[in-house]
């Protein structure tokens, strides 16, 4: 589903993905960790082009989703990112209503049927698990929520525009215990239809809700196996170190 | 149900399996003692690796929910409690298998029916079977007031089988089996007592993830 060949990435002169290969499988989560400036929030973004707004930037290799390489010049960026939805740290909610959030990518597509708008908000808040906490303040504003439901409105806002992957940057860094369960709660129902890829500082995190485990450090990709294999026998020292918190 | 929720009633599903499977092997054991049948004896024998395989997948399971989950509270003392309770089944199974591979042995011997009789072993085997369910009952309703009872019934079996000994000491001096009988029916008895000692382990561990309370080694 998702593939990266000798993909290498430079910002400036500063070499922070090296010769990375990796093939993740459709409907599956899929989790990156590693310490901080290892070069896993980068490999993310690279699947939905969100690098390319950085100035002085190049990469090298073969970025593929679904055998189709997202850097070749045919491919349209703008319907990349609607197949391709992406979560961030912190809930981002546009100043507008709860349901004008979700219906948002909607419109800009160019949507203007109302029932086939209110029909996609609807499925996209029940599939994030928010509708029943919202549905009867849809015309409020979306900052009026907690932290925990603002970051499932994100997740509806980038369900509604049916995407096939979803991207997941460190996505509940800044929740509570309780609004973390709920969201690591939905990545496991959401799995079944979409590709969910995260990175995450937590590596409990990442052993509990992913299927598959990408260990970075230092721009490499270390080890990428399954999550068991990764938290019980990791095949390499790098790794157990890392997750023993012996690292470094 | 959360996800982690989710895994630990898989868990509890596959030691539930496995019990059940344990409590049969057992019963069969001892309809095969009884009644000197080889056949459900050897079937006891051809089942013993289906409760290996539990054991090992049991296993596996706990070490990928410790590994993934970091559980904590009651989620790892059910974990911990299912990994020495599937020992446990494990080695019960082990010793139905003794007990049958023993009938194999020594079926075509009716002199030994009556020492049978005398050394108690039905009411020695009905004991154990009772303590092995009414132990899944306990689990399966998490209901820790029973511990007090099943426990009780050991000293049931522990009596009887103190008793054992002078009896098949009799019965050879009396002439009614041969020392190499005798010799050889002391581990069936021995297995069956044992079979009520891992009983009550089963109990003290379901006491442990339930009330959080430590029996090992209280008396």
């Amino acid at each position: 589903m998702l593939e990266t060949r000798k993909v290498n990435f430079y910002y400036g002169d500063f070499h922070a993905l090296k010769e990375i290969n990796i093939k993740i499988p459709a409907n599956s989560v899929t989790a990156f960790i590693g310490p901080s400036g290892c070069g896993k929030s980068t490999f993310l973004r690279l699947f939905n082009r969100m690098n390319d707004l950085i100035p002085d930037t190049r990469l090298t290799g073969e970025c593929l989703i679904r055998g189709e390489n997202i850097y070749h010049k045919s491919v349209d960026v703008s319907v990349l990112r609607k197949k391709t939805g992406m979560v961030f740290q912190k809930p981002n909610p546009f100043p507008k209503t709860i349901f004008e959030n979700v219906a948002y990518g909607l419109r800009v597509d160019g949507i203007s049927n109302r029932s086939f708008i209110a029909d996609r908000v609807e499925q996209s808040l029940k599939s994030a698990a928010l509708w029943d906490e919202v549905k009867d303040k849809l015309k409020k504003s979306a900052f009026e929520l907690s932290g925990g439901q603002q970051q499932r409105l994100c997740i509806a806002r980038a369900l509604a525009i049916s995407p096939s992957v979803i991207l997941m940057d460190e996505p509940a860094s800044a929740l509570d215990p309780i609004s973390t369960s709920k969201i690591e709660d939905l990545i496991h129902t959401l799995k079944k239809d979409y590709t969910i890829v995260i990175v995450t500082h937590n590596m409990q995190q990442a052993a509990r809700i992913s299927d598959k485990t990408g260990f970075f450090m230092l721009g490499e990709l270390i080890e990428y196996d399954d999550t068991k294999k990764i938290f019980l026998n990791p095949s390499k020292e790098e790794t157990q170190n890392y997750i023993t918190g012996r690292f470094g | 149900m959360k996800h982690t929720e989710k895994e630990l009633v898989l868990l509890k599903d596959e030691v539930s399996k496995m019990w059940k499977l344990v409590y049969s092997q057992l019963e069969k054991a001892k309809q095969a003692y009884l009644a000197n049948d080889v056949n459900v004896a050897r079937e006891v024998v051809s089942r013993e690796k289906r409760v290996n395989s539990f054991e090992l997948r049991i296993d596996s399971d706990c070490e990928n929910f410790i590994a993934l989950y970091s559980p904590v509270a009651i989620d790892l003392r059910l974990v911990l409690s299912m990994m020495k309770i599937s020992v446990t089944l494990e080695r019960i199974g082990d010793f139905a298998e003794g007990i049958a591979k023993y009938v194999i042995k020594e079926a075509n011997s009716p002199e030994l029916d009556e020492l049978k009789k005398d050394l108690q072993t039905e009411t020695m085997f009905n004991t154990v079977i009772e303590m092995l369910s009414e132990s899944f009952l306990a689990l399966d309703t998490e209901n820790t007031k029973l511990a007090g009872k099943i426990l009780a019934r050991d000293e049931t079996v522990d009596e009887i089988y103190s008793e054992s000994f002078n009896i098949i000491a009799n019965a050879i001096s009396n002439g009614k089996i041969t020392p190499q009988q005798g010799v050889r029916i002391i581990p069936v008895v021995r297995k069956i007592e044992r079979v009520g000692d891992h009983c009550s382990n089963i109990v003290e561990e379901i006491v442990f993830y339930i009330d959080a309370k430590v029996l090992k080694h209280s008396k």
